[in-house]
C-alpha cells in the first residue's frame, strides 16, 4: 500500500465566518476498487457501536505540535458523542503512526478489532495557518475509505478543522450528511427561578467557544438561526413589551422587526429562503400567526381564529407551515399552506402538543408533548402517523434539529425551587440522550446550519 | 390662619408618610389635601389605610387576581377585586395601569406567553367594562418568565397563574 500525497489538487471552496477563514481541498490518492465499503447502518433498533481508532495526529512542523492533541481529541469526541462509534483507547494501540505517508500496518489494527482507522497530520504554513490532513481506513478490507483531504485555517479555527475532519469521517462511515461543524444559539440562564437573568449566546454544537450576544438587562427568548446562520431572530422585552428582533451575527447589531407600541410579537422563525419571518402576534386576547417579508416589512395575517395560534415552523421547501393551536380546546398541531388558509390537524394522541419543528429532511416533525404531568420530546411523520416519544421528564421543551436531521437538541428544566435549565441532545431513534456542556443554565437552543 | 394650620398639618402628614413608607413620598403629593384633613381620623396618609394611596390599591384592594389551570376566565373573587380596582382607578383618574399576565411553569414558553396575554387582556377588558378608559390601560404578558413563587407544586403554581395591575401616575394629574 503506497499512498502518494501531492499538494492540494482541488480547491473546493472558500468558507468564511466572522472569526476565521477556512479552506479545504482533496488530496490526490490512488483509486482503489471497493466492493461493499465499510458502512454503519443507522437503524431505529439498538446498534452495536463501531470500534475505531484515532491515533494522535502527526506533527509535521515544529509549530504543529501544539495542535495535534486537540485536533485528534475533538475528532474522537465528535465521533464518540454520536453513540454510533466506540473509540479504542490509545493505550490499547499496538502500532504508532509516526508518518502520515507511511504504509498502515493493518494487522496491528485488526488485532485490536479497530474496524475503522483515522490517521492525520498537522502542519503550520509560512503564514502561520494550521493545515490538517487526514485519511480514513477500512482496516479489515485494508483499503482507504474515500480520499484523503486537508483543511486550512488560522490557529483560532483549529477546533473547526477538527470538526470538519470528524464530519468527513462520520459521513463516510454512516452515509449520512454531517453536522459537527455547526453552531447553536441559545439562552444562557443564571440566578433563581423568580429572578432569572437571560442572555442570548452562541456556541459550537459541542458547547465550545461560547459568545454572549445580549447583556442580560432584558428578558430574551427563543432565538432562531437564519438558514445561512448569518442572522438570528429572537424575542426581547427590551422595549418593555415582547417584540421580535433580528440580530446580525457578524456585527452583533439588532433591530426590532416591527416596531408597534403595545402589541406583542413572539415565536419567530425564518422561511427556508431567509426572506420571510413567520411569528405570533397578540391583539387583544387573540394570538394569531403572521408572516412578514423582511425587505418590505409588510406583515400578512395567516390565521384568523379566536384561539391561540403560535410556534410556527416552515417545511424545508417553504410551501407549508406547521404550528400549534388550541382551537380544539387543547394545544394540538396543525399544518397549513405557507400563504395561510385551511389547516389540517395532525396530532391526535393523548395530551397536548406544542412547539412543532419541521425536520430539515422534511419527513418528520419534532414537538413538545405534555401528558399526565410529564413532558416529552417526540417526533411524528408529517401526517401525524408513527408518533414516537424520545424523552420524558418533569419539563422538556423546545426541540431543534441538527442540520442533518439525525439529532435533536432541547431544553430540560429540573423540578422544584432549585430547578435549573440545561440543554440535552438525543438521537431521533431515542438513543444517546446526553447533556450539552454549557457554562451556566441554558434553554431554547436553535441549531444552525453546517458551516 | 386657616392657611397656616393647613401647612402645619401637611408638614406633619408628610413626615409621617416619609417614616412609614419612604418610597411612596412622591405619590403622596397628589393627596396632600385629603391626607391633611384625614390625619385627624387616624388614617396614615400613603398607607394601606389611605384609600387614595397606591399602597391601598396594591394591598388593601389587591393588585392581582388568580386563574385556574389553563383558564383566563375571572372567578367571582377576581371580579370583586377588579370591581374595587376599577373604583379606585375611577377615583384616582390621574393613574395609568399596565396589566401583567403570567402563567405557571406547566406549559411551553410560547403558549404561556399567549395564555398570559389572554389573562391580562381579560382583566383589561373587565376594567374597561367598569368604565376605565382604554387609553389609561395596557397589557403585557410575561408567560412563565416571572414567577413569584418558585416551588414546583400547586401551592406555588396557583400564585403564579395571575394578572397584576401595576399602577403609575400619568402626566395629567
Amino acid at each position: 500500500m503506497k499512498a502518494i500525497l501531492v499538494p492540494v489538487l482541488t480547491w473546493l471552496g472558500l468558507l468564511a465566518s466572522a472569526a476565521l477563514s477556512l479552506w479545504f481541498g482533496i488530496l490526490a490518492t490512488p483509486v482503489l476498487a471497493q466492493d461493499g465499503p465499510l458502512r454503519i447502518e443507522i437503524t431505529e433498533g439498538v446498534i452495536e457501536p463501531m470500534p475505531y481508532a484515532v491515533p494522535a495526529f502527526v506533527a509535521e512542523t515544529d509549530g504543529a505540535a501544539a495542535f495535534t492533541e486537540e485536533v485528534s481529541r475533538v475528532v474522537a469526541d465528535d465521533l464518540n458523542g454520536t453513540g454510533l462509534f466506540r473509540e479504542i483507547p490509545r493505550d490499547a494501540h499496538i502500532s504508532r503512526i509516526s508518518s502520515f505517508n507511511a504504509p498502515v500496518p493493518f494487522a496491528d489494527w485488526k488485532a485490536i478489532n479497530a474496524q475503522a482507522l483515522v490517521t492525520g497530520a498537522v502542519s503550520t504554513d509560512a503564514n502561520g495557518r494550521v493545515v490538517v490532513k487526514f485519511r480514513v481506513w477500512d482496516v479489515f478490507a485494508g483499503q482507504e475509505l474515500g480520499q484523503g483531504m486537508q483543511f486550512v485555517s488560522t490557529p483560532d479555527g483549529v477546533r473547526r478543522l477538527a470538526h470538519k475532519v470528524a464530519d468527513q469521517v462520520y459521513s463516510r462511515l454512516t452515509g449520512e450528511a454531517p453536522y459537527f461543524d455547526s453552531r447553536v444559539v441559545f439562552i444562557s440562564e443564571t440566578g433563581p427561578k423568580n429572578e432569572r437573568v437571560k442572555r442570548m449566546a452562541i456556541m459550537d454544537y459541542d458547547g465550545a467557544n461560547v459568545q454572549y450576544l445580549t447583556n442580560g438587562a432584558s428578558i430574551v427568548l427563543a432565538p432562531r438561526f437564519s438558514p445561512d446562520g448569518s442572522r438570528i431572530l429572537y424575542t426581547s422585552y427590551e422595549t418593555g413589551f415582547p417584540a421580535v428582533h433580528v440580530l446580525n451575527v457578524g456585527d452583533v447589531q439588532s433591530r426590532i422587526l416591527q416596531p408597534n407600541d403595545g402589541v406583542m410579537s413572539f415565536a419567530p422563525r425564518f422561511s427556508p429562503d431567509g426572506a420571510t419571518v413567520v411569528y405570533s402576534l397578540t391583539q387583544g386576547s387573540n394570538t394569531d400567526i403572521w408572516a412578514m417579508d423582511i425587505a418590505s416589512a409588510t406583515p400578512r395575517r395567516l390565521t384568523a381564529s379566536p384561539a391561540i395560534e403560535t410556534a410556527p415552523s416552515y417545511s424545508p421547501d417553504g410551501s407549508q407551515i406547521v404550528f400549534e393551536s388550541d382551537r380544539s380546546g387543547t394545544q394540538q398541531l396543525y399544518i397549513m399552506p405557507a400563504s395561510g388558509g385551511e389547516a389540517t390537524r395532525i396530532s391526535f394522541g393523548q395530551g397536548r402538543y406544542g412547539t412543532p419543528v419541521w425536520s430539515p429532511r422534511g419527513d418528520l416533525i419534532a414537538f413538545t408533548k405534555q401528558n399526565a404531568g410529564r413532558f416529552h420530546i417526540g417526533v411524528m411523520r408529517t401526517d401525524g402517523s408513527e408518533e414516537r416519544l424520545l424523552t420524558a421528564s418533569f419539563l422538556d421543551e423546545g426541540p431543534t434539529w441538527a442540520p442533518n436531521g439525525r439529532v435533536i437538541m432541547f431544553s430540560r428544566e429540573t423540578q422544584g425551587a432549585q430547578g435549573a435549565s440545561a440543554l440535552y441532545s438525543v438521537d431521533i431513534s431515542g438513543r444517546n440522550l446526553k447533556r450539552v456542556r454549557t457554562p451556566a443554565g441554558a434553554s431554547d437552543p436553535s441549531w444552525g446550519p453546517l458551516q | 390662619m386657616k392657611h397656616i394650620s393647613k401647612a402645619f398639618l401637611l408638614g406633619a402628614a408628610l413626615a409621617v408618610a416619609a417614616c412609614s413608607n419612604a418610597n411612596r413620598f412622591d405619590d403622596d403629593m397628589v393627596g396632600q389635601d385629603a391626607a391633611a384633613t384625614r390625619i385627624d381620623n387616624g388614617i396614615i396618609p400613603g398607607s394601606v389605610n389611605d384609600p387614595r394611596a397606591p399602597a391601598y390599591f396594591n394591598q388593601t384592594i389587591g393588585d392581582r387576581v388568580f386563574f385556574e389551570v389553563d383558564q383566563s376566565t375571572l372567578t367571582a373573587q377576581a371580579r370583586a377585586t377588579l370591581d374595587a380596582q376599577a373604583q379606585w382607578l375611577t377615583t384616582n383618574s390621574d393613574y395609568l395601569a399596565v396589566i401583567e399576565g403570567h402563567a405557571d411553569e406547566q406549559g411551553t414558553r410560547e403558549y404561556n406567553i399567549a395564555l398570559g396575554a389572554r389573562r391580562a387582556n381579560t382583566v383589561m377588558e373587565y376594567l374597561i367594562s367598569r368604565g376605565i378608559p382604554a387609553n389609561r390601560l395596557k397589557f403585557i404578558s410575561y408567560g412563565k418568565e416571572r414567577p413569584v413563587e418558585i416551588c414546583s407544586e400547586e401551592a406555588c403554581y396557583s400564585k403564579n397563574r395571575r394578572s397584576v395591575t401595576i399602577i403609575s401616575q400619568g402626566l395629567t394629574g
